[in-house]
């Protein structure tokens, strides 16, 4: 199958690209990107995108895809099918899944069905201890044999200074990236939200940022120590940034990202118990938000994630500090980073950048650009259409999102993954 | 719509001189008046009786069978009645009887404090044909028909104005 | 970027009156006021007693306590008893809820039971907010008490005693002692003296036990008692829980007393007028002296009463509102209704 998008946009930060010009591709595979087709091209399908980007499928280093397992709602095949609607073809999926992921069957699962599904890359990511428990290690090398492109442990950091020193030393020699998330559960002490005036008001348990930030100090000297890559998931405090940066600056080997939500949301939000904007780390000061914002500005911040968690409806439907924290976010992970374009928050190459090509070189992966012979993984997007994100229309088996009534400017109109379309908008 | 004016004072003196009889028979008679109206027209029936015990007060609004309609009214003070109701002979004060709800509120709060010997019903006005409830005042000061709707202005000085519909052209 | 500050407020209906009470935080001094000049009304001014009277007859309130609370509980109860509705009251062990039946199915059930208001106490920031959330639009929330967020009717019952003491509260100074961060009924208070205007706020504990931006709920904070006692013309202690030791926030009873116990000596560092007031249960020689307790400047029995007139004012009145709220749509319907007709017959011609 050879297809032709002919004189749209395309946008690849990748090569530095942004100009109106076509682009070809042949079995599932991107042949060039070009003003003529090439010699011998003779496409099967052309379709005429003036007045339309292209933009690479997206790379999410984050997303729950509530498979294996019943923890969260959905199964791969509908979250990818969400993911694509957002124009995601890339998921990293952590390994708190039921059973979790710490062996080669629960990945070797993940693979089989995302194969099944074939609607996007699922790339799992391996239990860096058994059962997430921060005991024992897990087969760290039989995970990453199996196709795991990271080690990580979720949303459940690994307590012992001993056992993340001993991980992160035993892993060191193998070729892959540990993602930490940092969080102290001393000092966290079973908070809910923001130590900031909105906790204060509301009488909800804090969790202040040095439950974060020690937690990132502790890290940042093991990883160090070990000499290992390492990525940091999801920060969420201003102090973190800064951190982060004085340790690339001295040259260690670290990235890291931050949850789309988290550059949008802050604690004001909380006012008003809605347990939607209950999520881990909490949305914090506005002070922190405008950090984190200029973090990804400034490339302290590598990728931008969705944190997608799918949850089950009874999951909110509680008082704010007894409901499940994370939200939904592969749908509106793409239309919220062009909010921040069009807010002039990010410039466009930098927040595409984010979600694109940086988040798949942090992890070895060869999507995320429109390279000759990549695969043909890319986004049609219409980037005047004006919409609103409706809870009815919501792809993914979770509901719960806080966006749901937010009106955006620019739809995803078609999705390619592998040079097959596997979204289209039929509204369009 | 024609506007009456009531000599508010001639009925009170004819009202008083129709309640000594009363005071004669039970000396130590003690007199309540239902707030707001009831009330001005109490004090001015207790001074010219001249009545040793301190004139009680009740504010039915706790007690009406429309709060489920109308709510609570915004105005509402305690009940203040200085002695004890049990045993006592009572004189309870209105300006208006209409449907006679407001006095069937009064004796039920009445009864919440004790026990009367006996109440007597006096009201200054009396909007005849209109009761809903089996109750009639002992002394009127003035009958009026149902159709009379009035207003009532005090404390100084005591006001009636009472408009009559306009007769109803064939 | 739009920050959404403030949360739209539940509580009110329509007519900008009172629905639910669950928190103090958005109201308006006139909401306030008329609570408590309703709550004077069921006093009786001559034996500061409360009288039964028959408001509520046929309502049918359920109180609702997944945090057992036997004291409050009988306030409330009594509250109801003597506004003659129908009462019934469930001790709901959270782990019952947890094992199966949901939250809101629980709700749902006792709803479906003809409730009109709920009384709800829950270990839960935020639980009476939620329950507003999805009960049916008939029924009444009245926060009882959610965690360390609020307990609003017994701060409505505080500055119903300060005004009986002191008058009007606008002009006084306030001084609350003790744990400030994890107690709902401070932030209560703190919210009803801003509301009410009262000229200085003040809060004196350890920062172990304050919230990280008490400037946020527009306090002065002192960690100094002697200091913060300064002038004030009312001192509201805070009762001091056992788990605050516990979990390593102050060393020890004997010397959180020491440093913040309210002792005569200290007192007397406040107004010779200032009044003594503490929610209750006194932990003796811990947060107050006895001889404090029980002297003069002590108001610690009177505020029981108070709290059972208060939860009278609050109930009626939003049932009350309720009423006013319902009359006022059936007169709309009907203006809507004749207005059609009339229509229609302007048809006919």
């Amino acid at each position: 199958m050879r297809l032709a998008i002919l004189n749209a946009r395309v946008i690849d930060p990748s090569q530095n690209l942004d100009k109106i010009t076509s682009i070809f591709l042949s079995r599932g595979r991107i042949v060039e990107i070009a003003d003529e087709a090439p010699d011998g091209f003779t496409a099967d399908q052309t379709i005429d995108a003036s007045g339309k980007w292209i933009i690479p499928g997206l790379v999410d280093l984050q997303a729950r895809l509530g498979e294996p397992g019943s923890s969260y709602a959905g199964s791969i095949a509908s979250e990818t099918r969400a993911a694509v609607a957002g124009g995601v073809t890339t998921i990293c999926c952590p390994p708190d899944t039921s059973p979790v992921n710490d062996s080669q069957a629960v990945t070797e699962l993940i693979q089989r069905r995302a194969r099944q599904a074939a609607t996007a890359y699922v790339m799992p990511i391996g239990a860096l201890t058994q059962g997430l428990e921060g005991k024992l290690l897990s087969g760290i090398y039989s995970l990453v044999e199996g196709g795991c492109v990271a080690l990580s442990q979720a949303n459940q950091p690994v307590q012992s200074a001993l056992t993340l020193k001993n991980a992160l030393e035993y892993t060191a020699s193998l070729d892959t990236v540990i993602m930490l998330r940092c969080e102290d559960q001393d000092l966290k002490n079973n908070g809910v939200a923001h130590d900031g005036p909105v906790s204060s008001r509301l009488g909800l348990p804090a969790i202040s940022p040095s439950a974060e930030t020690t937690a990132l100090a502790r890290d940042l000297i093991l990883v160090e120590e070990a000499g290992i890559r390492a990525h940091f998931s999801q920060l969420s405090c201003a102090r973190s940034v800064e951190m982060i940066a004085e340790a690339k600056k001295r040259g260690l080997p670290v990235t890291c990202d931050v949850a789309i939500h988290q550059l949008l949301l802050s604690e004001m939000d909380v006012l008003g118990f809605n347990s939607l904007f209950h999520v881990s780390p909490p949305l914090r000061s506005l002070k922190d938000r405008d950090a984190l914002l200029a973090g990804v500005k400034s490339g302290v911040i590598d990728a931008i994630v969705s944190d997608h968690t799918p949850l089950h409806r009874d999951d909110k439907l509680l008082p704010f500090g007894e409901s499940k924290p994370g939200m939904i976010g592969l749908e509106t992970l793409l239309p919220l980073v062009l909010k921040l374009v069009q807010e002039n928050q990010l410039d466009l190459d930098t927040a595409l950048k984010a979600v694109t090509h940086t988040p798949a070189s942090i992890l070895n992966i060869p999507t995320g650009s429109l390279e000759n012979g990549r695969p043909a993984d890319l986004v049609i997007i219409d980037p005047e259409a004006i919409w609103t994100f409706e809870e009815d229309k919501i792809v993914s088996e979770g509901k719960n999102s806080p966006f749901v009534g937010w009106e955006f400017i620019g739809k995803v109109e078609q999705t390619f993954f592998q040079g097959r379309p596997v979204y289209k908008n039929i509204e369009l | 719509m024609q506007e009456l004016d009531i000599d508010v004072n001639a009925l009170i003196d004819k009202m008083t001189a129709e309640l000594k009889p009363l005071l004669k028979k039970h000396p130590g008679a003690k007199m309540i008046g239902i707030r707001t109206g009831g009330e001005w027209i109490a004090q001015s029936l207790h001074q010219q009786l001249e009545l040793t015990d301190e004139l009680g007060v009740i504010d039915i609004s706790f007690y009406r069978d429309d709060f489920s309609k109308i709510g609570l009214n915004p105005t509402i003070k305690p009940s203040h009645i200085p002695w004890d109701v049990e045993d006592q002979h009572l004189i309870l004060v209105d300006d208006v009887l209409f449907t006679g709800r407001t006095i069937r509120s009064a004796l039920n709060e009445i009864f919440d404090f004790g026990r009367p010997a006996s109440v007597t019903l006096v009201t200054l006005l009396d909007r005849k044909g209109c009761r809903e409830l089996p109750l009639q005042a002992d002394i009127v000061g003035m009958p009026l028909k149902c159709e009379q709707t009035l207003k009532l202005t005090g404390p100084e000085p005591l006001k009636v104005m009472i408009s009559e519909p306009a007769e109803v052209s064939a | 970027m739009k920050a959404r500050l403030t949360a739209p407020n539940i509580q009110l209906n329509e007519q900008g009156k009172l629905k639910h009470l669950l928190t103090l935080e958005g109201l308006k001094q006139q909401h306030l006021l008329e609570i408590l000049d309703t709550a004077e009304s069921f006093i009786d001014p001559n034996s500061n007693k409360i009288k039964k009277v028959p408001l509520l007859r046929g309502k049918s309130i359920m109180n609702l306590f997944f945090e057992p609370s036997t004291r409050t509980r009988t306030t409330f109860e009594i509250a109801e008893k003597r506004l003659s509705a129908d009462i019934e009251s469930l001790d709901i062990q959270t782990s019952a809820t947890k094992k199966g039946e949901s939250l809101l199915d629980t709700l749902w059930n006792l709803q479906a039971m003809q409730a009109d208001m709920f009384v709800i106490r829950h270990a839960e920031s935020g639980a009476a907010h939620f329950f507003a959330q999805h009960v049916a639009p008939h029924v009444h929330v009245l926060n009882a008490g959610d965690g360390q967020h609020a307990h609003p009717t017994q701060a409505l019952l505080d500055m119903f005693t300060i005004r009986k003491k002191k008058g009007d509260i606008f002009d006084l100074k306030v001084a609350i002692i003790g744990d400030i961060l994890h107690s709902r009924v401070v932030r209560s208070q703190i919210q009803a003296l801003s509301i009410l205007e009262a000229r200085e706020i003040r809060v004196i504990g350890p920062k172990t036990l304050l919230p990280e931006n008490p400037e946020a709920l527009g306090v002065h904070v002192y960690h100094d008692i002697e200091e913060g006692l300064q002038d004030v013309d009312v001192v509201i202690m805070v009762r001091l829980q056992n788990e605050r030791m516990k979990s390593a926030l102050i060393p020890s009873e004997k010397e959180f007393f020491k440093r913040y116990g309210l002792t005569e000596k200290r007192l007397a560092l406040a107004k010779p007028d200032a009044i003594v007031m503490h929610p209750g249960p006194i932990n003796r020689g811990v947060e107050i002296d006895s001889a404090v307790a029980d002297g003069a400047q002590s108001v610690i029995l009177e505020q029981v009463t108070y709290g059972i007139a208060v939860r009278m004012a609050v109930m009626s009145i939003i049932m009350s509102n309720a009423a006013q709220l319902a009359q006022q749509q059936a007169e709309q319907q009907e203006r809507e209704f004749n207005l059609e007709s009339e229509a229609e017959v302007e048809g006919a011609r």
